[in-house]
């Protein structure tokens, strides 16, 4: 298929059609509302449905609703937004339902701002609403990595039954770049292949979708059933990437998302200068890429880990965590719509390379 | 002629065989009878998705043979709006406390019947937060002792009862709108005429419809069974008048 220039929002929109999810519940906010107002003409033509809600709490629940019965459904916001939605996803994760949601992410904490931030981390990764659930998290840092991780999206939603959020920043939202779609487009889903669907108590039991376990013994399994969901993702779900990673790597970076090209254009330059640094990109943000982080900075050629968000540091946790001591990790990030520049970037090592010697 | 081996009167299938948790004196047992009644009698059971509330009713799924979705506090009406646009071909119905409907979930309540989702709601009243313990609903009568207004309800600190079946019905979208009593027997045969043509509604994909049904807490309001019922119709039935307050077929008529 020809290479189309799209505005990131309204390539996510595309990219779910493509995948067969043609059931969008939303409400506007910035750095979004592109994607509602393209999907509420574009939706129509492939005979898809498309509500513009109340409020972020009752998109949510429209989506608890929709995704009981068997079809693939997904919404888009962004910070506070799916600040509100935390109710549904966490009865969505007990209620074991596979859904997609697209956080673009925008400053926060509260009203915060509308440019770009990674500041979600923590609230996409290590839950978000009540209860021990975790949902699957992919990270785009590219307008055509975002259509490829929305097909996946909607395939593991589906393969693990589990809530699975793409979480970009307001720059892959807002930014304009080519894409390609694939050439075929799903059909939509069967609800009667699955046995859990709500399709009507015709000859078979009634089914009952429901995250109330009041038996504490049953609420235990279903908190282990969901654990042991989230193990196996962990084991064969990872994705990650390596740019300019070699055995003259003074330094590793760790960024995700769009923060990660801008450390690769501070990279390219580095180059000329001849300092050598690597970049570590995890696309699945959950499953945190864990062990493979870990070998990569326990390489002897390699002095520090930096991490570099649009934050004032959330996975930098996740990158002391895995890397377990092996090596000293520094952080560098900005926030409140702030887009750390390359030039800040290669400060910053520089500041690290100097204090080594 | 009767012979002695004709049924007159027996479970409807859309009501499994399980013992309700309900209280003595608690009217959601009737209420349930007469949705399954309904649902059966248009022979939707097959194709019916209920959802259910937080609440006392909340195990309503587990007294019901039909599919169920159960929802969080107040939300029941987003999720039916979620499942009956994906699935028109199914007929969905909520199941709602006062707590639920009137308070928490007044937000999703308004905005479904405002987009005319062609759902129906059962809207059970009995003016107390029943499953939490008796606490002040926005139903609570004035002057009536809840654990959390012991003195009785305050006007002036907690404002009036809210009218639920009346302030729907203020919305231009066409819905069928009602609200009914099952105190005595005689109430409760127009109970069932209401929530029936509720149901008949929604499967002639005509409108959003409401069923608000007076209901009893012996329990929470520490009185006995009978006492509540005379209470429903003293103090409850002259603020909460009784009767239609919207159909698409009188206003097409």
């Amino acid at each position: 298929m020809a290479k189309k220039l799209m505005k990131g929002n309204e390539a996510i929109g595309e990219a779910a059609i493509c995948a067969g999810a043609k059931n969008y519940f939303a409400y506007p906010i910035t750095p979004q509302s592109e994607v509602a107002e393209y999907l509420c003409w574009r939706l129509p033509e492939v005979g898809g449905v498309f509500v513009q809600a109340e409020s972020e709490v009752a998109v949510g629940n429209m989506l608890f609703g929709a995704a009981a019965s068997g079809k693939r459904v997904f919404t888009t916001s962004s910070s506070p937004g799916i600040s509100l939605m935390q109710e549904a996803i966490s009865y969505m994760a007990g209620a074991h339902l596979p859904v997609v949601l697209i956080n673009i992410m925008r400053g926060g904490p509260g009203l915060g701002g509308i440019l770009p931030a990674q500041s979600d981390y923590f609230q996409a990764t290590k839950g978000g609403g009540h209860g021990d659930y975790r949902v699957i998290v992919l990270a785009p840092s590219s307008v055509q990595e975002a259509v490829d991780l929305m097909i996946l999206a909607f395939d593991l939603a589906d393969k693990y039954r589990i809530p699975v959020m793409v979480i970009g920043d307001g720059m892959i939202g807002q930014m304009m770049e080519s894409v390609e779609f694939p050439g075929k487009y799903r059909e939509e889903n069967n609800p009667d292949d699955y046995d859990w669907a709500l399709t009507g108590a015709k000859n078979r039991p009634a089914r009952i979708t429901k995250s109330l376990f009041l038996d504490p013994q049953k609420l235990e399994d279903n908190s282990f059933a969901l654990a042991e969901k989230a193990k196996k993702i962990k084991a064969v779900e990872v994705r990650y990437e390596l740019y300019k990673v070699t055995e003259k790597n003074r330094i590793l970076i760790a960024a995700y998302g769009t923060m990660a090209r801008i450390c690769q254009t501070a990279i390219d330059e580095l180059e000329t200068e001849g300092i050598s640094v690597g970049l570590f990109r995890p696309i699945t943000l959950f499953p945190f890429p864990e062990k493979e982080i870990y070998t990569e900075a326990a390489k002897k050629n390699i002095e520090a880990v930096l991490t570099i968000e649009m934050s004032v540091g959330q996975m930098v946790e996740d990158i002391e965590r895995c890397v377990l001591g092996k090596k000293p990790v520094a952080f560098f990030g900005r926030t409140g719509g702030i887009v750390p520049s390359p030039n800040e970037v290669k400060d910053k090592i520089r500041e690290i390379l100097k204090k080594k010697k | 002629m009767l012979s002695d081996t004709t049924t007159i009167f027996k479970r409807p299938e859309a009501l499994s065989d399980n013992i309700t948790h309900y209280c003595p004196g608690c009217t959601h047992g009737v209420i349930h009878r007469l949705v399954a009644e309904s649902i059966d009698e248009l022979g939707l059971r097959e194709r019916a998705v209920g959802v259910a509330p937080v609440g006392c009713s909340v195990l309503i799924y587990n007294y019901f043979n039909c599919d169920f979705l159960e929802a969080p506090h107040g939300r029941a009406p987003a999720l039916a709006t979620g499942f009956k646009r994906v699935r028109p071909d199914m007929i969905v119905f909520t199941y709602q406390g006062d707590g639920d409907l009137a308070s928490i979930g007044m937000g999703e309540i308004v905005h479904a019947a405002n987009r005319g989702e062609k759902f129906t709601v059962i809207f059970v009243n009995n003016a107390i937060y029943g499953m939490t313990g008796g606490q002040m609903a926005p139903t609570t009568m004035p002057g009536q002792r809840t654990t959390t207004s012991p003195m009785g309800r305050d006007v002036n600190l907690a404002g009036y009862p809210i009218r639920m079946a009346e302030l729907l019905s203020t919305l231009r979208t066409p819905a069928f709108i009602a609200r009914a009593a099952v105190h005595t027997p005689m109430h409760i045969v127009s109970a069932k005429k209401v929530i029936k043509k509720a149901f008949r509604l929604q499967k002639e994909n005509k409108c959003f419809s409401l069923v608000e049904v007076l209901s009893t807490c012996p329990t929470n309001w520490g009185i006995a069974p009978f006492a509540a019922t005379q209470w429903v119709a003293s103090d409850m039935k002259p603020y909460y008048p009784l009767g239609i307050y919207k159909d698409p077929e009188r206003e097409e008529a």
